[in-house]
């Protein structure tokens, strides 16, 4: 009871509201460039992705998928009250999200070697850059959130907090996972 | 376990840190770097009335313009520099410049910031009985953001090209080339910078508007039991949280095109007998982003107008707002159009005319929730017990402009009529009147209403009505005309006549305009005057000066952090209970139970509760004799 009234003074309950919010928002910005690729693609035949898309974006997809896991591990162990596993699943969390950014690099690095580059007549190319950068971007804010959680656990904050952060960050992080198979699936189609 | 007590302990801790009990305030966390909505809400006021003398200034210098082409000012060289108005008269360059920013600082800083950011920060914790934001701290950064977003686009009048100039919809090539007219520059730089920051303002203030709504409202407070300004509220930030972010992604496309070379927008360009390099792109692609969010951002300006209004309506006609679910349903349907309409915008860019059908009928179909909102305004005043405050009228004002200005929106909404009518004068008469001059009444209306809210002061009614009839009279007189122009074929944001021999002819209708529309400014001057005076010198306000329902009423004049001294206000009833008959008062406030108002309940306020209608029917009986009202049964 206690913890309730705690938790209705510092409205954690509307505050996790607007990190939905924040993800519809920010869904609305990819959902606005994948259709200005298809606007853009279906304008020309000439136009269109026209290469085969780097492994990298797969070896990508299975290490998000995989920190979406870690992530999910950590909020149960917040939850649990097992600090100790929890600092463990934050802290490989954001060395996969490391490593993603370093997998998404030897994407761009591939495609740039394929012909594919950014500054492009064909759009269409351009935009797997614009796609991936964008996301990279999000990904960059995501590992400020288990990063917020991380020092959060290591400064003993309350549990209602503590949880609340590790709310806040595996929540936008299993977003990230869902936006780049969302982004790689278009892409795939569109090759 | 050890680290669970620790944790458990701590929460105790914090539980007493948070008391409601004020910490010490300093001036700047009183006045600039404040997290209460109260004063975060006069921050957004005040910068959108500087912002809004910014832009009337810049439309006098190009009315100047357009009435005396050929004369000379040499007080403008005074004023503006041998580098803007050589000779005293303003140069084609800074005309256009100036165009463009008085379209972007009145569609987003005046009419977005200054009317959502006031109104939305003032009203939905006071009239929804909230303690504040769902997040104070994001909430004064979403003022700072807009503050910064605004000093950039100021700054852009000191650099050495010139501020943006393609329009304030800044389509490419002209927007997508810096080398294309001086303003493409530099200045087209900072416009971009400065409406990212904008945006990203706006939606830190649109997210935080809907997680208050929708989690914190006090009890009793159901949906339905909301005022319709909280509605309008509620539907503009939802347009905006799905529509600013699409005009990121065309910026970030357009600054791709801009600084590092890409093709989105681009193809096919000679600049000054050079060919550039540039292939492949399409800038129809900007206006489809564009205008998926432009075509919805007049609703985010319209809207929180309409539910501004509705709330001075009832108030001061005494009655119950007309149809008040027709109403929200109505808001809703505006919402849900408003995304599925943009193409409108775009009829004779070769689109292809089945489309273009689609979105005309989308188009039209909005007349219909549009009307329905007219009709109950017209309605809730038929008959009523009017008050004309000032705040009344700048609210009949806006009525008056949504319709005339709502009506050429059918001719414009016409995708063949549109071949005749694009981008002419035609457009520009009717989006001032119908977004223009209705959102700002609606802005003025809550100004002239919730004054005593915001500074706990009165201001001066005299001057009201003076303000009210010269604007309201002098923006017909401006914009009227235009239609005719139009009509005509007069293409809007040229920046002479005198070229065309049929455009000629409407020199001195240029000049009439001119002169009503100085005219109109000067009253706005009675307006400026009024409100900084009175923030020190005003009458002191009464709680309730116009005797309204709705919760804000009952917080203390006084400001106070946490809007109400005890507990927060419980809600029994819905806000439009206004003359309500076999009640003592002509007004019933949300506050007050339908326990102590049996004499005026009706059987339909408990909403189907059996208990409660029992009981009003006892009463009723036993107390048939005192009611001598025989028609009542």
């Amino acid at each position: 009871m206690e913890n309730l009234q705690v938790e209705d003074r510092l409205n954690l309950k509307a505050k996790k509201f607007l990190m939905w919010l924040f993800i519809i928002a920010s869904f609305m910005m990819f959902a606005a460039l994948t259709s200005g690729f298809i606007v853009y693609t279906e304008g020309n035949i000439e136009r269109g992705i026209k290469v085969l898309l780097p492994k990298a974006f797969m070896y990508s997809s299975v290490i998000i998928i995989l920190s979406s896991l870690t992530a999910h591990m950590a909020y149960l162990s917040a939850k649990g009250l097992q600090f100790a596993k929890q600092k463990l699943y934050i802290g490989i969390t954001i060395l996969l999200g490391i490593a993603f950014f370093y997998s998404q690099f030897q994407a761009w690095q591939a495609l740039y070697n394929s012909g594919a580059y950014f500054v492009n007549y064909n759009a269409s190319q351009s935009f797997i850059y614009v796609f991936s950068g964008a996301h990279l971007i999000h990904v960059l804010v995501g590992l400020f959130f288990l990063l917020y959680a991380l020092i959060g656990v290591f400064r003993n904050v309350p549990q209602v907090r503590n949880v609340f952060r590790m709310e806040i960050a595996s929540i936008f992080w299993h977003f990230l996972d869902i936006l780049w198979i969302y982004l790689y699936v278009f892409l795939l189609l569109n090759q | 376990m050890a680290s669970t007590a620790t944790h458990d302990s701590a929460v105790l801790h914090q539980h007493d840190d948070h008391g409601h009990g004020h910490h010490k305030e300093t001036f700047i966390t009183k006045y600039i770097f404040s997290q209460d909505h109260k004063m975060i809400a006069k921050q957004f006021l005040i910068t959108g009335i500087v912002m809004a003398v910014v832009a009337m200034i810049l439309s006098i210098l190009f009315r100047l313009q357009l009435a005396w082409p050929d004369q000379s000012f040499p007080l403008l060289e005074t004023f503006l520099g041998e580098k803007w108005a050589e000779g005293g008269r303003i140069k084609p360059d800074f005309y256009l410049a100036i165009v463009t920013i008085h379209g972007t600082m009145m569609v987003f800083f005046v009419l977005t910031a200054g009317l959502s950011g006031t109104f939305s920060n003032l009203l939905i914790p006071l009239q929804l009985g909230a303690r504040d934001m769902a997040s104070p701290f994001l909430n004064m950064i979403s003022y700072w953001l807009f503050f910064l977003s605004c000093v950039i686009m100021m700054c852009s009048f000191f650099v050495e090209s010139g501020p943006a100039s393609s329009g304030w919809t800044v389509y490419p090539p002209l927007s997508a080339l810096p080398k294309a007219i001086s303003g493409s520059g530099t200045g087209m730089t900072l416009w971009l910078i400065s409406m990212v920051l904008f945006v990203a303002s706006a939606l830190i203030g649109a997210l935080n508007y809907i997680s208050t709504i929708l989690n914190m409202r006090t009890k009793g407070m159901d949906m339905w039991k909301m005022p319709l300004t909280i509605w309008a509220f509620f539907l503009t930030a939802i347009v905006g949280v799905l529509s600013f972010p699409v005009l990121v992604s065309a910026v970030v496309l357009l600054i791709f095109d801009r600084s590092f070379g890409t093709s989105f927008y681009l193809s096919d360009i000679v600049v000054a007998g050079q060919v550039l390099p540039n292939q492949g792109g399409s800038p129809v692609l900007w206006q489809h982003l564009f205008w998926f969010l432009g075509h919805p951002e007049v609703y985010i300006v319209i809207m929180p107008a309409l539910g501004i209004t509705s709330e001075v309506i009832a108030t001061n006609s005494r009655k119950p707002i007309f149809g008040y679910h027709a109403m929200v349903y109505s808001l809703i349907g505006i919402t849900v159009l408003s995304f599925i309409v943009w193409g409108h915008h775009m009829f004779i860019t070769g689109m292809n005319p089945f489309l273009g059908g689609v979105f005309m009928i989308t188009t039209l179909i909005i007349a219909v929730p549009s009307a329905v909102k007219t009709f109950n305004y017209l309605a809730t005043i038929w008959r009523g017990n009017l008050r004309f405050t000032p705040a009344m009228l700048f609210a009949i004002g806006l009525v008056s402009f949504f319709i005339s200005g709502g009506l050429t929106g059918l001719f414009l909404g016409n995708a063949a009529l549109d071949i005749n009518l694009h981008d002419t004068y035609f457009v520009v008469a009717h989006f001032h009147l119908v977004m223009g001059c209705a959102a700002i009444f609606g802005m003025l209306c809550g100004v002239y209403h919730w004054y005593p809210r915001l500074f706990g002061r009165m201001m001066d009614e005299r001057l009201g009505y003076l303000h009210f009839w010269v604007t309201f009279v002098c923006a017909y007189l401006v914009f009227f005309p235009m239609h005719f122009m139009g009509i005509d074929g007069v293409p809007r944001r040229y920046y002479a006549f005198t070229e065309f021999a049929f455009m000629q002819e409407w020199l001195t209708v240029n000049v009439f305009i001119t002169w009503s529309a100085i005219i109109s400014a000067l009253a706005q001057v009675a307006f400026l005057w009024n409100f900084f005076y009175s923030i020190f010198y005003g009458k002191k306000a009464p709680q309730n000066p116009w005797e309204s329902t709705t919760l804000e009423w009952t917080a203390p004049v006084e400001h106070l952090h946490g809007n109400w001294p005890g507990e927060i206000p419980s809600v029994h009833r819905w806000p439009y209970d206004y003359s309500k008959p076999g009640h003592h008062t002509d007004f019933i406030p949300q506050t007050t139970p339908f326990s102590e108002t049996m004499s005026s309940n009706l059987l339909h306020d408990f909403e189907g509760s059996a208990e409660a209608e029992h009981i009003q029917q006892e009463w009723n009986k036993e107390h048939a004799s005192e009611r001598n009202t025989p028609e009542q049964v």
